[in-house]
């Protein structure tokens, strides 16, 4: 198994089956009573966290909990990073405190990466910039899997600000890795041409991506994009490319939305479809829980 | 003391000279030059044993051997080519303001480490080169402490705001070659034109730092399917083009002097191309690293590969060989900017941009005439002649009266790219550990040996 997990493009097939495989039997553990197993008692995780987040840092250090391990949290402003730290310092600083596992997100793309040269622990990325976000895709993944019985030969579309999103490249990567079909959808000002050459689909219109697919995955749409004009307001993005009940009668009978949270109920995605019976939003967060576990107990931290 | 560079083979394109001879040198000065055959017939003699005067030639792996005697020195260039010194029209000397960077000190000896005799520094240093004082202050210290003579370029508008014109003429008289808010385009086309008209007086050129800033926003590497794939923002190659495109226009309504510095993209080179048929007194440099490193440099997120213009496309990159084969572009240039080794060990958006160019320009330069793009003849034209003529300097010719600038250079000599052992304070450079082969083994400025 890898030391780090840094992003989905570069893991293999093998590897990201195992974790799925592995995130199976701590979903079972999860539904115990007690639900803390011993396997990583004794070693510590940081999450270092360099963007605000409610959930994705919520489920790591649940997920670590579950594990037995030791947790700290270091928010970005509360750390020496304001005082002109480097980032490879404060990680060093982090591993001389006995830190087996470093949890990273970070505005900049490449932060996890630059850390798994630096430091002996294993670096999980929870989100750099706008590159990658891979254990949200292997939430992700095993909510499909769960849902849809597999992944290979599936249609799944990602709706939304592409461009910016490292759910959705994570997304693209495993997805295309296991035989899916990728359609990705937006305007031209989030969603690249260039992207075809890694063999997913580009629409700009929802009625003609959304067509027969078989997973919609809704993505955050930030209010900042409008001020830089990648379009003109939140209104008029919703009015083409929300997620209403009549649009997912384009997609199959069966279909489920996913969306990695938080929404923007009514622009997005509208309610009626976020708490309807398609909906498996919430699946994704306990599945979250899972599979962070199972990253974390098969990369193993420290090894001397 | 007198000097005589024996036997080598003397290149010369400001006197369409490539023959084997000797070149006589007395107080800084060129007095003569004695060329006995020509350099083009000497080539095909090549694999003979026999050296340049029939006697067999000894010591050519190590490059030279000298003969000293308290008044007279002789360089024997037995299979060497001596060439008139290199300069570089595009160099960041740091001083004043980042000596943590690089000084006036290493950066001359960085240059001539790397065969330039003269190099033209940069205005954007702490404070800005945009008055007569810090103009005074970078010629004095130069003069003082380094290795090689240093020609400032003064800002075009105070403190490089782009806001209003610096004082060019009196900079002008305290030294300054040419002007340039480099580093920063000048976004204002009013004051872009009024500088174009205005530098007219003094016959100066402008250099422009062509890079339209709300299309380069952000960005940090080229713009394409791979910066998409790195999560890095990216600047387009229309960034770069669409200021060349406006300052062409803008050199014709002002009628000025307009050089464009580092020229990346295959737009670009055509745009300037064209604009030359059209018969308009343009000029345009490139660097070394837009031909010979592409964007997949950055690979892994390597600092040392994050430049402004960004390292481009394969087909930039070819362009870029084209252009400087039929003459599109005049000058290569290092941009030399060196930065501390912390400021690179950082994420990839917050390191900043450059690198460091005087010890591998020739190196990597070389290569094009090993490709056949260029001759030697051509080669020394744009890293000297070019430059010295786009600046009036009386430099880049081995004519005698002229100052003794001279590099000598092996071209069969390779050697291994070593960040740790540059001169330069800046190690930052993506040829890490490349094999090049043309080592200047010895570069004269104005009689004084470096070698």
């Amino acid at each position: 198994m890898l030391k780090d997990l840094v992003g989905i493009k570069d893991i293999s097939k093998g590897d990201i089956e195992s974790v799925l495989d592995t995130a199976s039997s701590f979903k079972d553990v999860l539904k115990r009573d007690i639900k803390k197993v011993p396997a990583l008692r004794g070693k510590t995780a940081v999450n270092l966290f360099f963007e605000p987040s409610t959930r994705t840092r919520t489920s790591f250090e649940l997920a670590e909990k579950r594990l037995s391990l030791d947790v700290v949290n270091i928010a970005a402003t509360t750390s020496s990073l304001v005082k002109g730290e480097s980032l490879i310092d404060t990680a060093l600083n982090v591993q001389a405190l006995g830190a087996d596992f470093i949890i990273i997100r970070h505005p900049s793309s490449g932060s996890p990466h630059l850390l798994s040269r630096h430091v002996r622990a294993s670096v999980i990325n929870a989100g750099d910039g706008i590159n990658e976000h891979p254990t949200q895709a292997l939430l992700d993944a095993f909510t499909i899997k769960e849902k849809m019985g597999g992944i290979e030969g599936l249609s799944i579309a990602i709706v939304g600000d592409i461009l910016h999103s490292r759910v959705a490249k994570s997304n693209s990567y495993l997805l295309t890795k296991f035989g899916a079909e990728v359609r990705l959808i937006g305007p031209p000002t989030l969603v690249p041409r260039d992207l075809e050459s890694l063999g997913v689909k580009v629409f700009h219109d929802m009625e003609g991506g959304l067509r027969d697919v078989d997973v919609v995955m809704m993505l955050r749409i930030q209010m900042e994009r409008q001020d830089k004009g990648f379009f003109p307001s939140t209104l008029e993005y919703s009015r083409y490319w929300g997620l209403t009940a009549e649009r997912l009668l384009k997609a199959k009978k069966e279909a489920i939305v996913m969306h990695p949270g938080p929404m923007n109920r009514g622009v997005e995605i509208a309610s009626e479809i976020a708490d309807s019976e398609r909906s498996v939003i919430l699946d994704q967060v306990t599945n979250g829980l899972a599979v962070r576990m199972a990253v974390m107990y098969l990369l193993g931290g420290v090894r001397e | 003391m007198k000097i005589i560079i024996k036997n080598g083979r003397i290149i010369d394109p400001s006197q369409d000279m490539d023959g084997i001879g000797d070149i006589h040198i007395e107080n800084g000065k060129i007095t003569k030059i004695v060329v006995r055959r020509n350099g083009e017939t000497e080539k095909r003699r090549a694999g003979k044993t026999e050296g340049p005067n029939g006697k067999s030639v000894e010591g050519n792996a190590e490059g030279h051997s000298v003969a000293e005697s308290p008044r007279q020195r002789e360089i024997d260039a037995a299979g060497l080519f001596v060439m008139p010194g290199l300069i570089d029209m595009h160099t960041h000397l740091r001083e004043p303001g980042f000596e943590y960077k690089e000084t006036i000190k290493t950066g001359t000896a960085a240059a001539v480490k790397g065969g330039f005799t003269a190099v033209c520094a940069m205005p954007n240093t702490n404070p800005v080169n945009d008055n007569s004082s810090v103009t005074d202050f970078i010629i004095r210290k130069a003069i003082q402490e380094g290795a090689c003579t240093v020609y400032p370029i003064g800002a075009i508008t105070r403190g490089q705001k782009g806001e209003e014109l610096a004082e060019m003429g009196i900079m002008f008289g305290e030294g300054c070659v040419a002007f340039s808010d480099d580093g920063r385009p000048v976004m204002n086309s009013q004051i872009m034109r009024r500088a174009l008209e205005y530098s007219r007086s003094f016959n100066v050129p402008i250099i422009s730092h062509c890079e339209d800033l709300n299309l380069s926003e952000g960005g940090v590497m080229n713009e394409g399917l791979l910066s998409v794939t790195l999560g890095l923002r990216g600047i387009p190659a229309e960034a770069e083009e669409t200021m060349i495109a406006r300052d062409i226009a803008l050199a014709g309504l002002a009628r000025g002097r307009l050089h464009i510095a580092h020229v990346s993209t295959r737009g670009s080179v055509r745009l300037v191309r064209e604009a030359k048929e059209r018969g308009m007194d343009i000029t345009a440099e490139t660097c070394p690293h837009y031909f010979s490193a592409g964007e997949k440099a950055v690979l892994g997120y390597n600092t040392n590969a994050k430049v402004n213009p960004p390292l481009r496309t394969e087909e930039d990159m070819e362009a870029i060989k084209l252009g400087l084969k039929d003459g599109t572009i005049d000058v290569i240039a290092t941009d030399h900017a060196p930065h501390h080794r912390d400021e690179k060990l950082m994420e990839f958006d917050h390191a900043p941009f450059g690198i460091s160019g005087l010890e591998t320009a020739l190196g990597l330069s070389l290569r094009l005439v090993e490709e056949g793009v260029l001759t030697v003849g051509q080669l020394v034209k744009k890293m000297a002649l070019n430059p010295a003529r786009i600046l009036g300097l009386n430099k880049g010719t081995l004519r005698s009266g002229s100052d003794a600038d001279i590099t000598i250079v092996d071209l069969k000599k390779e050697f291994s790219v070593k960040a740790e052992e540059f001169a330069s304070k800046g190690k930052n450079t993506p040829f890490d550990g490349w094999i090049l082969k043309g080592t200047p083994v010895l570069t004269m400025c104005k009689g004084k040996i470096y070698e």
